[in-house]
């Protein structure tokens, strides 16, 4: 037993404060990403999300150049970005043409992100911190993030908490919502704001071009194993955690493995981890009759 | 149902014009409704009906006229004509009428007996036990408006609007649906507003008609509204009034030059030809 567990866990583990530091960063930024996520399928939104961590590739990448800490980056153009999609998007109640609105958001978001990564590569002589930006390492996370990203974690997650229930009234039926005199619009607007948010911080800790997976796999996964909302986002922040601490776990392992003895990036095992999460809630849903 | 006619006054809509994208949807709507009645919003596609509920609401402007009487919120519940979810979206029956109970309030619902039996009683009102455990996107159209039904009478409203909820139902399962709502009317004391093409599925139930044609309404007991007179002033042209097996037809006029069922302001379906 022992023995096995020292195979699976490969020595200095536990006792790194590496891995602690990354361990805490990631189970919070987990948790926000999977409960904002849980709302974010609901609503039809996963392209706003995607399209958000995409955009914040310029925003992480200014910063890197500007010499602030990217999450800052990462924050500031993921809300402006979601102002934009807001106010472009306004007029169309159809999730066809919000997504339009997403898209070309998202496109000159891309466009500002090469020209920072551009000009961050041919101004420093090493390449390594666009890599991390688009595609993050949460092993590289500075101990002075923490406050910034409990902060910000604590706003996402107060709003979805707090409006949890004429949220998802709205997400399940705006008509509904509207009947009942909520207001819908500014409902949509606040938990744009928190999606903002969320998917910053997924950005700082697997990189842009994967926060997705944590914001969006998570929450997919728990829909299939529980019939009830509230359930759904418990589930999701579960399987957020899970497939963050057991993805620094194979990434602290990798250090070991032939033929490299080099490690392996840490977001890697983190979105497989995801994935195989999700395949196996899918069979498991669909043998016992989709819950 | 007689006795409906001295009862409160709930709603009162007040020669209510809509304009929208330059047409006049609604023109000069004007009627009342009692405490315990149960009034048919009869019309065909585009008639107004829609346009009517979303005015009620008090998410429609009108460019003139006024409802009066509702203003609070839960006063009016409403099922709407079109509802789709995803089968997979993890949301029960009983959740959706736990949100028709508390969904305006801030925060997570905290779990309590009271709760738990006040939605089971909505529930059970509805004839929906066997399938409030379900995910609600998973359920038959018919089983989805009883779930929305009880969803709208959870905040106690003293109006009920639903636009068109038999118009997805097989006859037996239309029948049943129109049964549980008279009952809840007359029990609840509740004034309900319902739309449709089709009369004759209500005229057993149905106190009072609001009878749309072109924007324009005649409303009035089925007696006063189901008439040769009174339609052809509405339609603008004369249309008959057939009773045929205790169901009603409205037809254009002998010799009218127009072809019957299109005379008649309605679309093939929904012609009330039987
Ligand atoms: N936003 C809008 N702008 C312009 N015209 C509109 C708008 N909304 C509705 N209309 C028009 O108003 C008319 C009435 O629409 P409404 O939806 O109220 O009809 P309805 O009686 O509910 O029809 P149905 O039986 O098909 O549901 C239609 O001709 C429709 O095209
Ligand atoms: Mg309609």
């Amino acid at each position: 037993m022992g023995q096995v567990l020292r195979a699976i866990v490969e020595p200095g583990f536990f006792a790194s404060g590496l891995v602690q530091r990354a361990a805490l960063i990631g189970a919070l930024v987990a948790v926000v990403a999977a409960c904002v996520g849980v709302f974010t399928v609901l609503r039809g939104q996963s392209f706003a999300g995607e399209a958000l961590g995409d955009i914040g590739a310029a925003g992480g990448s200014s910063a890197y150049l500007a010499g602030v800490a990217p999450l800052w980056g990462f924050v500031a153009i993921a809300v402006a970005a979601a102002g934009a999609i807001e106010l472009i998007g306004v007029r169309h109640a159809r999730a066809a043409f919000r997504d339009l609105a997403t898209g070309i958001v998202l496109g000159f978001g891309f466009g500002l992100a090469a020209l920072f990564l551009y000009l961050g590569t041919i101004e420093q002589s090493t390449s390594g911190e666009p890599v991390t930006i688009l595609f993050g390492d949460v092993f590289l996370l500075d101990s002075s993030l923490l406050p910034l990203v409990a902060g910000f974690g604590a706003v996402a997650l107060a709003l979805v908490l707090v409006l949890y229930r004429p949220l998802l009234l709205a997400s399940v039926s705006g008509e509904l919502a509207a009947a009942r005199g909520l207001p819908v619009r500014a409902l949509g607007a606040l938990y744009l704001l928190a999606l903002a948010l969320a998917v910053a911080l997924a950005a700082v800790t697997i990189g842009a071009i994967l926060s997705t997976a944590l914001l969006v796999g998570p929450a997919a996964t728990a829909l299939q194993l529980t019939r009830r909302p509230s359930h759904a986002i418990a589930a999701a922040a579960a399987l957020g955690v899970a497939a963050v601490w057991l993805g620094i776990l194979a990434a602290w392992d990798s250090y070991y493995w032939p033929p490299l003895h080099h490690g392996w990036p840490v977001s890697f095992f983190v979105v497989t981890f995801v994935l195989i999460g999700y395949i196996g809630a899918r069979l498991w849903s669909r043998r016992s009759g989709g819950g | 149902m007689p006795q409906a006619a001295g009862a409160p006054v709930i709603l009162g809509v007040d020669d209510v014009s809509v304009r929208l994208g330059g047409r006049t949807v609604l023109d000069r709507v004007g009627f009342t409704l009692r405490a315990g009645e149960f009034t048919g919003l009869i019309g065909s596609n585009g008639a107004g009906k829609t346009t009517l509920f979303r005015v009620i609401l008090g998410l429609q402007a009108v460019s003139s006229g006024r409802v009066t009487g509702t203003g609070e919120r839960g006063e009016v519940g409403y099922v709407p004509q079109k509802f789709q979810l995803d089968p997979d979206m993890p949301l029960r029956g009983r959740d959706l009428v736990g949100l028709g109970l508390d969904g305006h309030r801030l925060g997570l619902p905290l779990p309590s007996r009271s709760r738990r039996a006040r939605v089971q009683e909505l529930v059970e009102a509805v004839g929906a036990g066997a399938f409030a455990d379900a995910r609600v996107g998973r359920l038959s159209g018919g089983e989805q408006q009883r779930i929305l039904i009880a969803h709208a009478l959870a905040s106690r409203p003293r109006l009920l609007l639903l636009d068109e909820p038999l118009a997805n139902l097989d006859l037996r399962s239309a029948q049943e649906v129109v049964r549980l709502l008279a009952q809840i009317a007359a029990e609840q004391r509740i004034a309900i507003l319902i739309s449709a093409h089709e009369m004759n599925p209500l005229l057993p139930v149905m106190d009072r008609i609001v009878y749309l044609a072109d924007g324009r309404a005649a409303t009035g007991t089925a007696h006063e509204v189901i008439r040769s007179d009174v339609l052809s002033a509405l339609y603008g042209h004369h249309v008959d009034v057939l009773r045929v097996h205790g169901r009603v037809l409205v037809v254009a006029g002998a010799g009218h030059d127009e072809h019957p069922f299109e005379a008649a302001g309605s679309d093939h379906d929904t012609v009330e030809i039987v």
